[in-house]
């Protein structure tokens, strides 16, 4: 029977320690979930599998013969395949043809396709249900479909072993139902099943086991039920016991006309809705928490605020709409976003990095700003001189905010600042944002998958859940009303 | 088959070349020989947009390749080696040097690939100045043999050659091979991730450009009877190869045959603007380019659902 084994595999980056020592085995009609958070390495152990990027160290066995190095058309040779979660297929190509690009044989003498290919590709389009659409181009096709293609491009190879990234993402209930049927079809033909995912919620229905990854460690491992019950897997998603410390939303003065008020904001991706009817409210010098998964639509939010997405319904701000404006003017107009993948300039130094973030204040303002920064973040004040790019991941965040907050925000939007941090650097930054919190009138909008750091800060919480808003409340109510969605 | 003779493309081709064979009954001696040139340019458009169109490969330096044919040909010619046998060695030093360069540079990812391609160009220039004994340096190669010394014999070679060129490369393009290609050059990861090799299928593609590149510019050589760094060689005829594939519609192969007709069709019709010729001439070249995308076949063939 197929087996696929996974030992002491290890990936650094650098310095970075993507994947420390994971070991685990997954057979012939069974189906193992892989979940961990963002930053976990739960990505970067499927592609080390496919051969997509090759391991530090370790061993990736199918049946017994060793694949790790090897480039990855020889490892899909091998009988492996994976399902890309984004994929670029080709556009000026039919749904058949590219169907049948995966029935091809890796030759350059091939200048004319056998016969069955042709029958094949028809057989596969209509399992997964393509059938009505294998003449029409991808671009016409609506994003489920799409998912579609790329599952039957994987099954074309007829692989031992398929790996499904985030089967799920951006599915409706039912098309979820639909996908999890085909899935089930692989480990009924005998497949070994990998679904690589953020938590065990998603893919609990379908999985036989579950493997869980914590900064690129295991953590858990078992069924479904055992890993959500694990306490290692609830502190790494839920945290432990969380002291809040909301203000309730009477105590804020402007009640009437919120600071920023969202007002059934719509956001498509092409075919993707990534934002449905989103209503959410901030009050002057409140902290407010949007709390989702990956994908759920936390940047996109934030990006339709900043105005760099176009949206359908209202965003205002003091009461007046953003509408029209550009990302500028509303840059100006006291909303500063901290982006997701910080965008420091890496060649800069810290202190020309804080400098350009302070550049259109008055010389006194701007020395002013640095020395409250520096109490606020003391390693950045003793680090000034050094190269961003050279800081750790931590500073590197510490920075970002720093450097935002040299523009003296009237509302700093943070999205995901805990990206791919190590636990004791979590500690530092939320200490910055909890006297960030006490010591200035500065409102915040914090976006986070992380609740133990999303929570704490927090006077009211908002939860996003494929591309709505799902639950609103204070803190403390979160982990009884919302909280099991996050395991 | 059935969709052959369905699509614009063939029809388009197919009028064009009859035309075309028929043009001598009807036009001057020079309008031939400006045509003449002009096909051999449509057959650097052509294998530079198997590269760029399918593979997904920017070479900045397509005339390494063709300068690599033109002069090993008009080289060898001089110690009296006889046409036809110095043909055929250009094409072999093209492909000989072209799998040199893309070997190391196709490990390179994005646009360090192009950048290699182009210092490749500047490599050669030096070289055919420094080893000026050999090639005739600034001054250029003059080559002792011609293909032939009538008009009419001359473009109907150059015109054949490029409807073969024509006809090879566009059914590869179309084959299982050109959609491994086009997959390869579109998300390499999921290329290879169905079990292609993509090095093996872009190396493969730079030989078969190399290839026609190399003929193209060895039959260029005894048409002309002269080879100099200014007429095939420098960055300047490089940059009208890629304008040419782009303006006549990228990843068609035809497209570029046909840009490449237009560039000095045009350029010798606005002849009387003088200098003001190539500015407007790069004028429209940039309108189509930023206008229009699919170019010009792209235009001819618009509304047309398999193209």
């Amino acid at each position: 029977m197929t087996e696929l084994v996974v030992r002491d595999l290890v990936k650094r980056y650098g310095g970075l320690v993507a994947v420390n020592g994971v070991n685990f085995e997954f057979k012939g009609g069974e189906i193992l979930g892989l979940i961990g958070p963002n930053g976990s390495g739960k990505s970067t152990v499927m592609k080390l599998i496919m051969g997509i990027e090759r391991p530090t160290a370790g061993s990736v066995q199918l049946d017994g013969v060793e694949m790790a190095n090897w480039p990855s058309h020889k490892v899909a040779r091998q009988g492996v395949g994976i399902v890309f979660q984004h994929s670029r297929p080709l556009h000026r190509q039919t749904v058949l043809e590219n169907i049948k690009l995966a029935l091809l044989p890796d030759s350059l003498l091939k200048l004319f396709a056998d016969p069955h290919v042709e029958r094949r590709a028809r057989e596969i389009a209509e399992r997964v249900g393509l059938a009505h659409v294998m003449d029409r181009r991808p671009s016409t096709l609506p994003f489920a479909d799409l998912r579609r293609m790329e599952l039957a491009k994987a099954i074309a190879r007829d692989p031992r072993v398929v790996l499904v990234d985030e089967p799920f993402a951006g599915l409706t209930p039912a098309e979820v139902a639909t996908f999890s049927e085909l899935i089930r079809g692989f480990r009924d033909d005998g497949r070994a099943v990998l679904l690589v995912d953020h938590n065990v919620k998603s893919v609990a229905a379908i999985v036989d086991r579950v493997f869980a990854l914590y900064l690129g460690e295991r953590i858990a491992e078992g069924t479904p039920d055992e890993v959500m019950r694990d306490e290692t897997v609830r502190r790494v998603y839920l945290g432990g016991s969380i002291e809040t410390a909301a203000r309730p939303e009477s105590t804020f003065k402007d009640a009437d006309t919120p600071l920023l008020q969202v007002d059934k904001v719509g956001v498509l991706y092409g075919k993707a809705q990534a934002l449905q009817g989103v209503d959410i409210h901030v009050h002057e010098g409140e902290f407010v928490s949007v709390v989702g998964l990956n994908g759920a639509g936390k940047t996109t939010l934030f990006n339709a605020i900043s105005g760099l997405v176009p949206h359908s319904g209202a965003i205002r701000w003091r009461g007046e709409a953003l509408a029209g404006r550009t990302p500028a003017s509303i840059a100006r107009g006291g909303i500063v976003q901290v982006p997701e993948g910080r965008e420091l300039f890496p060649d800069m130094t810290v202190r020309e990095n804080l400098d350009l973030g302070g550049n259109h204040l008055e010389a006194k303002d701007a020395a002013a700003q640095l020395a409250w920064l520096f109490d606020l973040f003391p390693i950045l004040k003793s680090r000034q001189s050094q190269v961003a790019r050279t800081l750790s991941g931590g500073e590197q965040q510490m920075l970002t905010i720093a450097r935002a907050l040299m523009m003296r925000p009237k509302l700093l939007i943070l999205d995901e600042p805990t990206l791919g941090l190590a636990p004791v650097i979590l500690e530092q930054l939320s200490k910055a944002l909890e006297k960030l919190r006490q010591t200035t009138p500065i409102t915040v909008l914090l976006g986070e998958q992380n609740v133990t750091f999303a929570l704490p800060h927090a006077d009211r919480v908002y939860v996003l859940e494929h591309a709505r808003i799902v639950w609103q409340g204070p803190p403390d109510r979160f982990a009884a009303e919302a909280g099991t969605g996050y395991l | 088959m059935r969709n052959l003779f369905r699509s614009r493309v063939f029809w388009i081709a197919l009028i064009g070349s009859i035309v075309a064979l028929l043009l001598p009954l009807k036009v001057s001696g020079y309008i031939l020989g400006l045509l003449t040139v002009a096909y051999y340019f449509g057959v650097f458009s052509m294998a530079w947009d198997l590269l760029f169109g399918f593979a997904g490969e920017v070479n900045f330096g397509p005339t390494f390749l063709i300068g690599l044919g033109a002069y090993a040909a008009g080289i060898l010619n001089g110690y009296g080696v006889p046409v036809y046998p110095c043909i055929a060695a250009g094409a072999v030093m093209a492909v000989i040097g072209g799998v040199v360069l893309a070997l190391p540079a196709l490990r390179v990812r994005g646009p360090y690939f192009g950048l290699t391609t182009l210092v490749a160009v500047l490599i050669m220039m030096n070289l055919i100045v420094v080893f000026a004994g050999f090639t005739g340096g600034e001054i250029g190669l003059t080559v002792p043999d011609v293909l032939s010394v009538n008009a009419d014999t001359n473009y109907y070679i150059a015109l054949i050659f490029m409807i073969v060129s024509g006809v090879i490369l566009y059914a590869l393009s179309r084959s299982p091979v050109g959609l491994i290609l086009q997959a390869s050059g579109q998300d390499p990861v999921e290329a290879g991730a169905l079990g292609f090799n993509v090095t093996k299928h872009k190396l493969t593609a730079f030989i078969i450009s190399a290839f026609f590149s190399g003929l193209a510019g060895a039959l260029l050589v005894f048409y002309m009877g002269t080879a100099s760094v200014g007429t095939l060689v420098s960055i300047a005829v490089g940059v009208q190869v890629i304008i040419a594939a782009v303006l006549g519609g990228r990843r068609t192969i035809i497209g570029a045959a046909l840009g490449s007709i237009f560039l000095i069709g045009a350029g010798e019709a606005l002849r009387p603007f003088g200098e003001l010729s190539t500015l407007i001439v790069s004028a429209i070249a940039l309108l189509v380019i930023l206008f229009v995308p699919s170019g010009l076949l792209g235009i001819l063939t618009r509304g047309e659902e398999h193209a």
